[in-house]
């Protein structure tokens, strides 16, 4: 544990009159891998949709502690927030569907690897250097899922798990430091969501990764999360390990008739 | 201050015009979100019949407003019915070169069969004058106001008091639960399409009568006026397009008769780039956002 | 591969050239089909640039024609007052940067509109150019110029307009190109992954208003004749059926569909309504039974062929 990846200051969105986000403190190591639980509609995606700059936060701060200095990152846009060190995937998937599935990664390595607009119509030596470079990269990353045998294939006639395996490998090929994943497991059968979470954890140690992670399986947030963060209305209402979580009254009493936990 | 209420007064009959063309987009932009690029086009036939109907039928203006209206009605609901109908789910692009493409099926349709060449409306309307204080009011401005005046009242009653004007509505909102409520979307459409057709009819022979000639390219520049009226007014909004219709027209006149007539359409144009960028929404419009 | 792509590519232009040249030097081409060769070159170009920004970018533009008609003058102009190979040159130049630099105008206010509200914005940009054109006293107003000196031959017109599709092609095909392109698939995933929205769409109408520059400094190095009236709406819709028809998305759609499409209405030159009319109904025949184009997103090449072949054998 070398301190903190990100830390969130009493972050509050609302949209007119409703507070989807409210006064949300939390902290995310070096390393770790968070889980982010709550009832439908808490408000999980629209945190990571402040996280990562699609929304703006009403008050409140974020900061990010991955280069030297410490950057808050409230007002960035989202391609500046990913140039930080920050990488998500959709809960709808949101992949570059009628491009193909090597494209989808190679254009996240838009700024991990990069050459000019001179040499993009000229076609130079550095050009033929980086674009090897670039594909060699992006097969790479699409081994982890096994994707490397479809990279010709367009990225919407994958079937549904493989989207969302491409989904993790695009946030990868950006060079995050910090992965946020919202619902990487949804419609999944048991035993892929079993497999998704071990890679998950893979990752995590191999590319020295800090993982947020929304996640509605709960076999899967209980078995690789160090901590876990519970919203409930916009409210944080619980954090703790997840022995903590499983018999905390407050989030019992959220999920009571939802789910089992 | 002569000249400027002269302005106002000649720019209100123009903008009245527009007015109604403007309606018609922002009832289908309302309900299906396109822009329906023939329907300027809808308004240059709508002249057309105007004309046939004076000259060989001869009938005077008030059927001819009517026969207008009514055959604008139907091409209309044939024209959603043939072209739109089929591409509904289809990305918005498709849709939009539809629209070009029967924009200038009509166009050069027309003009295979009639010719390029310019036709003169008849005198249907008296052109008595009036002046009131050294401003000029012509008889058939008047009655263009009018005119127009009436038919927007009448579809505002149709839009807030009748069933077919409230299934508009909730269409507009959410084509999806408006179906589920019993609310047939197809037909719904269709209405909609007819309605604004119909007005576009009207103006067309209005501006017949205005400008005594027509021909078959006369509708993409009003066409486009009465949209850019429209997004002024807010897209979707029928108070707004009246009101957007009326300041296009009162600005247009301005620009022609205080600067130079030839810098009339760039700076419409020029107010609709400032519109979309510093209110996109327009004056009576809503703001949507896209769920992530 | 690279090589060998290349390789097929200028095997081909070579073959077409040579093609041309034997017909022209055997007088089976006549000055007419002459004609209608060098309206090709700058369809094609024109639809290559419009491509860049509507079929890759995803930015719907309807005002191409004013791109054109800036490079048009601003070539015209400086080759009335240096009529040599050098003034075309420079001509060519500014009229290209002069054109850019207005697509730079247009993109970066419009930056926020998308669909259908930024075609009508791009659509009234260029009938504001066209209104200038009409209005400035050194264009010679709704007259136009004229006795402008031709020095482009189809042979001049047809190694630009190759050249310039090739580096729009080489655009496309490198990090740059692929960024437009996950703008037009999804903006918000784009931006996730570090792409800078606005640069990148401001940069397709730049680079596409670059490039109808150039085809317009060379329609008015042929030409001899501009009028403003040339480069109206109708003029940007011709440009766009063809990459409609070509395919959004695919240069070699763009290629065969604006050979297609220039012969077509030079058949058609003397029943010049039929012909718009077979254009409507075309336009909506593509939307309604193949509204991906002719060739969809894909380029003609070697890979395609074999893909479409393996995809047989599958079945």
């Amino acid at each position: 544990m070398s301190g903190n990846a990100l830390t969130v200051e009493k972050l509050t969105k609302s949209f007119g009159g409703i507070t989807a986000v409210s006064n949300v403190t939390l902290h995310i190591g070096k390393g770790e891998l968070v889980g982010l639980i709550g009832p439908n509609g808490a408000g999980k995606t629209t945190l990571f949709n402040l996280l990562t700059g699609v929304y703006a936060p009403t008050s409140g701060d974020i900061t990010a502690y991955l280069g030297e200095q410490p950057k808050s990152m409230r007002g960035m846009p989202p391609h500046k927030i990913s140039r930080v060190g920050i990488a998500r995937t959709f809960q709808n998937i949101r992949l570059f569907s009628d491009l193909s599935v090597l494209d989808n990664v190679r254009i996240a390595m838009h700024n991990s690897i990069e050459y000019g607009f001179a040499a993009s119509f000229f076609h130079t030596k550095r050009y033929f250097e980086k674009e090897a470079q670039i594909k060699e990269q992006a097969i790479e990353l699409l081994g982890i899922f096994g994707l490397d045998k479809k990279t010709d294939e367009l990225a919407r006639s994958l079937p549904y798990g493989e989207q969302r395996h491409l989904e993790i490998v695009r946030a990868l090929a950006t060079k995050p430091e910090i992965l946020l994943l919202d619902e990487p497991a949804a419609g999944m059968n048991q035993s892929e969501t079993l497999e998704l979470a071990e890679t998950i954890s893979a990752i995590k140690s191999s590319y020295g990764l800090s993982v947020f992670l929304i996640e509605h399986d709960m076999s899967v947030v209980m078995s690789i999360c160090e901590r876990i963060y519970v919203l409930d209305y916009g409210v944080l209402i619980a954090d703790g390990t997840p022995e903590e979580i499983r018999s905390n009254k407050k989030v019992i009493a959220a999920y009571l008739g939802e789910e089992k936990l | 201050m002569r000249m400027f209420l002269q302005q106002v007064v000649n720019g209100l009959s123009v903008g009245s015009i527009y007015a109604l063309i403007a309606l018609g987009y922002t009832m289908v932009y309302g309900i299906i979100k396109l822009i329906n690029f023939a329907h300027g086009d809808v308004y240059m036939l709508g002249a057309y019949i105007g004309y046939f109907a004076t000259v060989y039928l001869p009938l005077s203006f008030f059927p001819a407003l009517l026969l207008s209206m009514v055959s604008c009605a139907l091409l209309g609901a044939i024209i959603e019915r043939v072209a739109y109908r089929p591409l509904r789910q289809s990305p918005k692009i498709a849709v939009l070169i539809t629209a070009i493409g029967v924009s200038l099926l009509l166009e050069y349709t027309m003009m295979y069969f009639v010719g390029a060449g310019v036709r003169s409306y008849k005198a249907l309307l008296p052109t008595d004058t009036y002046n009131v204080g050294g401003v000029i009011f012509g008889f058939q401005q008047i009655a263009i106001i009018i005119t127009a005046i009436a038919l927007m009242a009448v579809l505002q009653f149709i839009v807030l008091k009748t069933k077919m004007g409230k299934a508009m509505r909730a269409v507009s909102i959410d084509a999806d639960a408006a179906q589920l409520m019993g609310i047939s979307v197809d037909r719904t459409i269709s209405f909609a399409f007819m309605l604004g057709s119909a007005l576009a009819g009207a103006a067309g022979v209005l501006v017949g009568i205005y400008y005594s000639s027509i021909n078959p390219l006369m509708g993409t520049m009003p066409g486009l006026k009465a949209f850019i009226a429209a997004v002024f007014g807010g897209i979707g909004s029928i108070p707004g397009a009246m009101v957007g219709g009326l300041a296009i027209g009162i600005l247009e006149t301005f620009v022609a008769g205080y600067g130079s007539s030839m810098y009339r359409d760039a700076a419409v144009f020029f107010f609709l780039i400032v519109i979309l960028l510093a209110m996109p929404g327009g004056l009576m419009g809503m703001k949507r956002t896209e769920k992530v | 591969m690279f090589k060998a792509k290349n390789i097929a590519a200028v095997a081909l232009l070579a073959a077409v050239y040579t093609a041309i040249k034997i017909l022209r030097l055997t007088g089976i081409f006549g000055s007419y089909h002459e004609i209608t060769i060098a309206q090709i070159c700058i369809n094609m170009l024109l639809a290559c640039s419009l491509n860049l920004i509507t079929g890759f970018a995803g930015q719907f533009s309807l005002g191409h024609a004013g791109f054109m008609s800036i490079g048009a003058y601003a070539c015209a102009l400086i080759i009335i007052r240096f009529p040599s190979v050098y003034g075309f040159m420079l001509g060519l130049i500014a009229g290209s940067l002069a054109s850019a630099v207005v697509g730079l105008a247009i993109g970066i206010p419009t930056l926020r509109l998308s669909g259908d509200y930024l075609a009508i914005a791009t659509l009234g940009m260029a009938e504001i150019i066209k209104v200038v054109f009409f209005n400035l006293k050194i264009t010679n107003g709704a007259a136009g110029l004229m006795n402008i000196p031709r020095l482009m031959n189809w042979e001049w017109m047809f190694c630009l307009t190759a050249g310039s599709v090739a580096l729009i092609n080489n655009f496309i095909n490198s990090r740059h190109g692929r960024a437009c392109m996950s703008i037009r698939e999804d903006e918000i995933a784009s931006q996730s992954v570090g792409i800078d929205i606005a640069l990148y769409k401001i940069a397709a109408f730049a680079i596409g208003a670059f490039f109808a520059g150039i085809s317009g400094g060379m329609y008015a190095a042929y030409f001899y004749v501009l009028k403003p009236g040339i480069f109206g709406l109708l003029k940007s819709i011709d440009i766009l059926v063809i990459v409609v028809l070509g395919g959004l998305g695919s240069i070699s759609g763009s290629i065969i569909g604006a050979a297609l499409l220039t012969l077509i209405s030079a058949l058609l030159q003397d029943f010049a309504s039929l012909r718009m009319i077979i254009y409507a109904l075309m336009l909506i025949a593509i939307m309604m039974f193949r509204p991906q184009g002719l060739l969809g997103t894909n380029e003609i090449s070697f890979a395609l062929f074999t893909r479409a072949l393996k995809r047989e054998s599958a079945k």
